[in-house]
């Protein structure tokens, strides 16, 4: 309990520093939109009208207020730009943002359910064979692909598979029409991408989380009853492991969700990443304020589920004495 | 718990040579011991730390611990030569016909696992019994060890039971596959003495009970004198003397065996003093919610030593800690030198600070790593005497040389120093302060018997020549015996009885007290037998 009510005040402490940020930028949508050249009378005009001329406390208890409703607001860009037109094509955030959630949360879960297993079962392997070659080799190679900025790992893989060997397509746009089928061929390689940046992290740290266990004394004691050596690590190292490979795993599936920002961007994807980009540029601020919260509740939500589970595998804090 | 000689032997090591790697090369462990057991039979193998005996112990499994190999030697277990199996085979002796009962057992249960769990795996690797037929066969094991609610406890986790409970259930899952030898690493070293008496006479009942032989480790020669049929001694390496219990005991033949129990031998004669340096009055004292001292009041005389005796639990430390304002009291006062202190550390003066010094069990972690002993004792010269330069060095070299050291440690860092070397430090800097009263939290517990000796007559000497008080805070009676004027007896959190040492240690005793006193080993092997008898009576 406290560390959910701990989660909440840190999202809202996120959402004032969100809001704040956006405020201090030069410039606003007025500005931006009606150009350098625009009369200060027009300017004023559709500030009054988007609400950006209160102050910015009750525009911030505003937009609280409104998202505890499950009201993101309006966008601001689409809407009409002379006084008095009619057609109004201003859209909802929350419509805006739903579809393009859908389509991030599909690329990272595929992302994730390829990077987790996938370093887990590496991290416990190159644990069980320390300082083997295969180990080595490993922890090297995962050490490369840490290292990578991601947009330079989608262009290696691009070139790789999309241009000398044209394998996979370079622009991963999908609608709704798309089947399941062309979605995983279509996001393939921003998938391989996501899973490669995140994947070292989490094999190292799963491994070095084993290989600490591997030094406790009820270690010694296991092999010393005969454990065989998978027994060691998968029955005595493995169950102690969790709390930190779980916390390794939530920090690298946020990672992962805000390196989709770049990765969404390179092949183009139609997702939240860059749709975030996107509003920024135009200070369309209640688009960009509904995605950072996002983000910024993922991660608290991920958090949590990481020290949910380091509770659950620790009987310490299960079972009280 | 004579020698049979037609007894069919068991396991024999010859001429075992064992070497570790540590600070960058390799240092012989075991320089040629050899070894006999046979059937039934239980050896005693006992040293001070560094002697080699666990890494014997572990050897006669054929493990040795990582950074360490068998260099020379036979180990021949019911005649296999264990030095030439490979990990798979020794893999099936391992846990099944050789078990090992190691020393913490609080670090050696796996903490994710339930007991019953751990306590039949090895057991069940066999793929002899079924699992039930195997429970009901540890519950019974947990019954003749005496194990509080022995049909459930198997369902815990190894947080939720005591230690010395834990010691007994290592005991019982060592037991389980019924193997023909167990190892007994420094299994009640971590416990408080009256709980070893009750893990002593459960291990050697069971151990009985199925005639298992045993290796038993330890460094407290009351204690292996209760459990072992012969005795070996152990000094760097090698083999110092073996002989029969009784024989050993009561005619050792080497100068090392006899140093042994030296420690015992020393006395001081009582003093007191109606001038009290400290006196503590009603103290309450708690750790967030749970109270830990209730109502204490403790006086200690000027230039005297006042031990505070009782097991892990009865608050002692945390008095110590009340005492330097690291945990202010919620109730009563203390009254320094006719002046009353203020319960926060924050709010004393540095003067006050000055004073009362502190010295604490583990001189390892007690020191910074990264500090030379020159910055170790000098930094209190300097900070509270404002001594700087050439004469800050002069006191130094000073120090060093009333604790026996000279002034060729004062480049040397914390890791190059012995565990005695290092506790002598932690009293240098202590002494630094030029304190009236220092505490001594467990100084000696961490130490062998021999360095031990060297400490405590350190001490005594320092107080003959500075007029020190101390507090000395132990579990340890041998050392309460050598050192101290008077004793205040706690458990629980409460005072006991205090008064001068010949009061204390004679009869007639409060029931605490004597419980107390009852279970400190002696070096008689038949004292855990009467001991048992007349408790049972």
């Amino acid at each position: 309990m406290l560390r959910l009510s701990l989660g909440l005040v840190t999202v809202f402490a996120f959402s004032v520093i969100i809001f704040s940020t956006f405020s201090f930028l030069p410039g606003d949508f007025a500005t931006e939109i009606l150009g350098q050249s625009a009369t200060k009378s027009a300017v004023k005009a559709l500030r009054a009208e988007l609400g950006l001329d209160k102050p910015p406390v009750t525009r911030y208890f505003d937009w609280l207020g409104n998202v505890f409703q499950g009201d993101f607001g309006s966008s601001f860009s689409g809407r009409s730009k002379v006084q008095g037109d009619q057609g109004d094509r201003s859209r909802e955030v929350v419509g805006l943002i739903v579809p393009r959630l859908k389509n991030t949360l599909f690329l990272t879960g595929v992302a994730a359910m390829l990077a987790i297993p996938l370093s887990l079962i590496l991290g416990i392997s190159a644990a069980l064979y320390r300082n083997s070659y295969y180990d080595r080799s490993a922890t090297g190679v995962s050490l490369v692909t840490v290292s990578s900025p991601e947009f330079f790992t989608a262009y290696i893989f691009i070139l790789l598979l999309a241009t000398l060997f044209p394998v996979f397509p370079t622009i991963s746009n999908v609608d709704e029409a798309s089947t399941l089928a062309e979605r995983f061929y279509r996001t393939a390689l921003p998938v391989f991408t996501l899973t490669l940046i995140t994947m070292g992290h989490m094999m190292r740290m799963t491994r070095s989380a084993i290989i600490n266990i591997l030094s406790s004394e009820y270690i010694e004691m296991a092999k010393l009853s005969g454990a065989s050596r998978y027994e060691v690590i998968v029955k005595h190292a493995l169950p102690n492991a969790w709390a930190p490979i779980s916390q390794v795993i939530a920090i690298n599936l946020a990672y992962m969700l805000i390196g989709s920002v770049v990765v969404e961007y390179v092949f183009n994807y139609q997702g939240i990443g860059r749709l975030m980009v996107g509003s920024v540029y135009n200070r369309d601020l209640p688009v960009v304020q509904a995605c950072a919260l996002i983000f910024a509740s993922t991660y608290v939500i991920l958090n949590l589920i990481a020290d949910l589970i380091g509770i659950i595998s620790n009987p310490r804090l299960l079972y009280p004495k | 718990m004579t020698l049979n000689k037609s007894k069919e032997l068991l396991l024999e090591m010859k001429n075992i040579h064992i070497d570790g790697f540590s600070d960058e090369r390799w240092h012989k462990i075991l320089k040629g011991v050899d070894l006999t057991l046979h059937r039934g039979e239980i050896l005693g193998l006992i040293g001070e730390s560094g002697a080699g005996k666990s890494t014997m112990g572990k050897a006669a499994m054929g493990y040795t611990q990582p950074g360490c190999k068998i260099i020379k030697g036979e180990i021949n277990f019911n005649g296999i030569d264990l030095a030439k199996l490979t990990e798979f085979e020794k893999r099936k002796i391992w846990g099944t016909k050789i078990s090992y009962v190691a020393q913490s057992a609080a670090a050696s249960f796996n903490p994710a696992h339930r007991l019953m769990d751990q306590t039949i795996s090895a057991a069940n690797r066999l793929k002899i019994n079924p699992t039930d037929v195997l429970k009901k066969d540890a519950v019974q094991l947990y019954e003749s060890l005496q194990l509080p609610d022995a049909e459930n406890i198997g369902d815990r986790y190894p947080h939720q039971v005591s230690g010395g409970q834990l010691q007994r259930i290592m005991t019982a899952m060592a037991m389980s596959p019924r193997p023909e030898l167990i190892i007994f690493d420094e299994p009640t070293t971590a416990l408080d003495v009256t709980t070893q008496v009750e893990v002593l006479s459960a291990m050697r009942s069971i151990v009985d009970k199925f005639n298992t032989a045993a290796i038993y480790i330890t460094h407290d020669l009351a204690v292996v004198a209760q459990m072992a049929d012969r005795i070996k001694v152990l000094r760097y390496g090698e083999e110092v003397e073996e002989a029969e219990t009784r024989d050993m005991l009561s005619n050792p033949k080497e100068e090392y065996t006899k140093s042994l129990w030296s420690v015992r031998s020393l006395i001081k004669p009582e003093e007191t003093n109606e001038d009290y340096m400290l006196s503590i009055k009603n103290i309450d004292a708690a750790y967030g919610s749970s109270k830990v001292l209730h109502n204490v009041s403790i006086d200690i005389p000027k230039g005297k030593t006042v031990a505070i005796v009782g097991e892990s639990g009865s608050g002692k430390s945390t008095t110590a800690r009340v005492i330097t304002g690291l945990l202010p009291q919620l109730k009563g006062e203390i009254i320094f030198d006719g002046k009353k202190l203020s319960p926060k550390l924050e709010q004393r003066s540095k003067e006050e600070l000055r004073r009362i010094q502190i010295i604490f069990q583990m001189p390892d972690t007690a020191m910074n790593p990264r500090q030379t002993v020159d910055e170790i004792i000098g930094r209190p010269i300097e900070f509270y005497q404002g001594i700087k330069g050439k004469e800050r060095e002069s006191k130094v070299i000073e120090l060093l040389k009333m604790i026996e050291l000279d002034e060729t440690f004062l480049d040397r860092l914390p890791s190059e120093l012995s565990g005695g070397q290092k506790q002598r430090i932690c009293i240098a800097r202590a002494l630094a302060a030029n304190p009236d009263l220092i505490i001594c939290d467990e100084v000696t517990s961490a130490l062998d018997q021999i360095v031990q000796e060297g400490i405590l007559k350190l001490l005594q000497k320092l107080q003959k020549e500075l007029g020190v008080t101390y507090i000395f805070i132990t579990h340890d009676i041998a050392t309460v015996k050598a050192i101290s004027d008077e004793i205040v007896v706690m458990y629980q959190g409460e005072v006991v009885e205090q008064g001068l040492k010949s009061k204390i240690l004679n009869p007639p005793y409060p029931d605490y007290t004597e419980l107390l006193l009852s279970s400190v080993p002696e070096m008689d092997p038949d004292w855990l037998t009467n001991l048992l008898n007349k408790r049972s009576s």
